[in-house]
C-alpha cells in the first residue's frame, strides 16, 4: 500500500483529470495541426507541389516575406529605443507609456485596417493629396506594411522592458564611468544582454506579421499577383473551394507556427539558464 | 527641459524617449485620434442610432455571446490544462506545454479554415456532433469553437507562473488542519489563483471580441444570426459606408478600452494581493477557519 501525499489527488482524479486536459487540447490544438497537412496532402504530393508552384502563390510568398523583413527593423529600433527609455531612466507618466504601448493589442485588427484607410483612403484626410501625386497607400504594398507595424507594435518592447528592468543599469553605468562612448557601452553591454530577449520579442513579431489577415485585409485590396499576402492568399482559394490548394498554402503557414513554437522554446530555455546564472551571481533584492 | 534623470550617469535618455514617442504617436495615436474625430463629427444620436440598429445589435449580441461563452470554455478548461501541466508529470508534457502556444503562433485563416473543415457536418469532429443532431460549424456555436481556439493560451499562461509559486507547504498545512483534498482547493488554492484566472479570461475575452480571421470561415456569417461586428465594418466598408464603418469601429473602440483598463486594473490586483499578503498566510488562515 502506498501512502497519500497530503498534496495529491486520489489516482481516480488524477486520471480524469490528464483525461479531461488532454482531450480539450486534442480537440482545438491537436487535431486542427494534423488536419492542416492532412487536407493539403489528400490529393497526393503532386497535387500538394502544384498547388505551390502557382505564380500567384508564389508572389504571396514572396509578398510576405518582404512586409515582414520590412516590418521587424522597426520593430526592433522601437522595441530597444522604447525599453532603454522606460527601464533606464524614471521620468513622469512612465506607467501611461506602458499601457499606451499595449494600446494596439487591444484594438481589434479590423479596426487597426480601418485606421489608416481612414487617413490614406480616396475619401481619407489624405487621400486627395496622394491622389494628385500619384502615390498609393492603401490597396498597395506600404499600406500592408503599415497594419503589420501597428498590429505587431508591442511585441519587442513588451519582452524587453521587464527584461531591462530586472537588469539594472550597473553595468551600463561601469562602462560609461570606464569612459566607453554611448554607442560602445549600448553594443558590448547591453545588445549582449538583451539578446535573447531581442530575437523573442522578434520571433512573436515575425510570426504576426506573416500570418496577420484581418488587418492587411482591409487595406490589401486583395489584387491577385500584387497585393495578396499568403494569409489571403489562402481565403481566396478556399471561397473558391480549391481546397488542396488552399492547405497547401495554409501548410506553409502551419510551419511557419511550428518553427516559432520550436525557436521559442529553445530561446526561453536559453533565458532561463541565463537568468539562473545572474541570479546565482547577484543577491536576490536586485530582480525588481 | 527639466528631467528628472538629470543625475543619471547613462547616455541616450532624450534620443530614445523622443524617438519612442514620435513613432508611437506617427502609428497609433494619430491614426487612433484620427478614427475618434471623425466619429466626433456624427452626433451622439447618430451613432446610437447606428450602433443600435437591428443589424449591428445583433452583430454585438452574436460577438459578446460567443467571446463570453469561449472565455467561459477556456477558464474552466485552461485551469485544468494549467494544472495538469504544473502537477503531473507524464510522457510528451514539454512537448505539450510548447503546443498551448499554438494559437499564439498559427496565422488566423489557417486556424478558420482547419476548424471550418474539422466541425463542419462531413469533417472529422463535426460529423459526432452531427450524429447527436448539434450542427457546429456555420452556426454562434461555430464562432464559440473558433474563439476557444483563440483564446485558449491566455488563461493557461496566466495561471502557470501562479500555479508554481505556490509553496506545498501551504496545502500540507491545511490537509494537516483537516482539509480534505477538495475542501484545500476551494478554500486555499482556487482563492489563490483566483485573481490570475479572472486577468487570463478578460485576456481572452478581450481578445475575442475584435477576432476576425478565425472566426469568418466556420461562422457562415448570417446576418442577424451569425454575423460577427468585425465582419460588419468591413461589409460597410466594401459599400463606401464610411460613416456606419466608422461609427461601429469607434463603438468598438472604446469597448477595448475598458477592457485595456479592466486588465491593467486585474493585474495590478493580482500582483499586489500577491505581494502584499504572502500566500502562505492567507491560505493557512483559509485552512483553519
Amino acid at each position: 500500500m502506498t501512502v497519500r501525499r497530503a498534496n495529491n489527488e486520489p489516482r481516480w482524479m488524477r486520471v480524469l483529470l490528464l483525461v479531461v486536459a488532454l482531450g480539450f487540447l486534442a480537440l482545438f490544438l491537436g487535431f486542427p495541426l494534423v488536419t492542416v497537412f492532412y487536407e493539403a496532402l489528400k490529393k497526393g504530393v503532386d497535387a500538394y507541389l502544384a498547388g505551390l508552384a502557382d505564380p500567384e502563390a508564389r508572389s504571396a510568398i514572396l509578398l510576405t516575406l518582404g512586409v515582414a523583413a520590412a516590418a521587424i527593423p522597426f520593430n526592433i529600433a522601437f522595441g530597444v529605443a522604447a525599453a532603454w527609455a522606460i527601464a533606464k531612466f524614471d521620468f513622469r507618466g512612465k506607467s501611461l507609456l506602458i499601457t499606451l504601448i499595449d494600446l494596439p493589442f487591444a484594438v481589434s485588427p479590423v479596426v487597426a485596417g480601418l485606421l489608416f484607410v481612414l487617413i490614406f483612403g480616396s475619401q481619407g484626410w489624405l487621400g486627395p493629396w496622394l491622389a494628385e501625386h500619384d502615390i498609393k497607400i492603401i490597396f498597395a504594398i506600404p499600406g500592408i506594411v503599415l497594419a503589420t507595424l501597428f498590429v505587431t507594435f508591442p511585441f519587442v518592447a513588451r519582452e524587453l522592458i521587464p527584461l531591462m528592468q530586472a537588469q539594472g543599469k550597473d553595468e551600463e553605468e561601469a562602462a560609461v564611468s570606464l569612459g566607453a562612448s554611448g554607442w560602445q557601452m549600448f553594443w558590448r553591454v547591453t545588445v549582449p544582454n538583451i539578446k535573447w530577449g531581442l530575437l523573442y520579442g522578434v520571433i512573436l513579431a515575425n510570426a504576426r506579421a506573416m500570418g496577420e489577415f484581418g488587418a492587411v485585409s482591409v487595406v490589401s485590396g486583395h489584387i491577385r499577383g500584387e497585393t495578396n499576402t499568403l494569409p489571403l492568399h489562402v481565403e481566396i482559394l478556399y471561397n473558391e473551394y480549391q481546397s488542396v490548394a488552399a492547405f497547401a498554402s495554409a501548410s506553409i503557414l502551419a510551419l511557419l507556427a511550428l518553427v516559432t513554437l520550436v525557436a521559442k522554446t529553445v530561446v526561453e530555455w536559453r533565458m532561463r539558464k541565463e537568468t539562473e546564472m545572474l541570479t546565482a551571481d547577484l543577491p536576490p533584492e536586485k530582480t525588481e | 527641459m527639466s528631467r528628472s534623470s538629470s543625475h543619471s550617469v547613462l547616455p541616450g535618455f532624450g534620443l530614445s524617449l523622443g524617438y519612442t514617442l514620435v513613432y508611437l504617436s506617427l502609428l497609433v495615436l494619430i491614426p487612433l485620434a484620427g478614427l475618434l474625430a471623425k466619429s466626433a463629427s456624427l452626433t451622439l444620436a447618430d451613432i446610437w442610432a447606428i450602433a443600435t440598429g437591428p443589424r449591428a445589435l445583433a452583430s454585438f449580441r452574436v460577438t459578446f455571446g460567443a467571446s463570453f461563452i469561449a472565455a467561459c470554455l477556456n477558464g474552466f478548461f485552461g485551469l485544468i490544462v494549467a494544472w495538469v501541466l504544473v502537477r503531473y508529470d507524464f510522457w510528451g508534457k514539454r512537448f505539450i506545454d510548447a503546443l498551448v502556444d499554438l494559437p499564439f503562433a498559427l496565422p488566423t485563416a489557417v486556424a478558420g479554415i482547419t476548424l471550418a473543415t474539422l466541425y463542419a457536418e462531413t469533417g472529422v469532429i463535426g460529423e459526432w456532433f452531427a450524429k447527436a443532431g448539434i450542427k457546429i460549424a456555420y452556426t454562434p456555436l461555430g464562432i464559440v469553437v473558433a474563439l476557444t481556439f483563440i483564446g485558449l493560451p491566455f488563461v493557461v499562461r496566466t495561471l502557470q507562473p501562479v500555479l508554481e509559486d505556490i509553496e506545498p507547504e501551504v496545502e500540507e498545512a491545511a490537509a494537516t488542519l483537516g482539509a480534505s483534498r477538495w475542501q484545500t482547493f476551494r478554500r486555499v488554492l482556487f482563492p489563490a489563483v483566483f485573481p490570475a484566472l479572472l486577468t487570463g479570461f478578460t485576456l481572452a475575452f478581450s481578445r475575442a471580441i475584435g477576432e476576425y480571421g478565425s472566426v469568418i470561415f466556420i461562422a457562415g456569417n448570417m446576418p442577424l444570426i451569425s454575423e460577427i461586428t468585425p465582419l460588419l465594418i468591413i461589409s460597410k466598408l466594401e459599400q463606401y459606408d464610411f460613416v456606419g464603418a466608422t461609427a461601429l469601429a469607434s463603438v468598438m473602440l472604446v469597448i477595448s478600452f475598458v477592457m485595456l483598463l479592466a486588465i491593467n486594473l486585474l493585474q495590478w490586483w493580482a500582483s499586489n494581493r500577491h505581494r502584499s499578503v504572502p500566500v502562505k498566510d492567507a491560505a493557512a488562515l483559509g485552512g483553519a477557519q
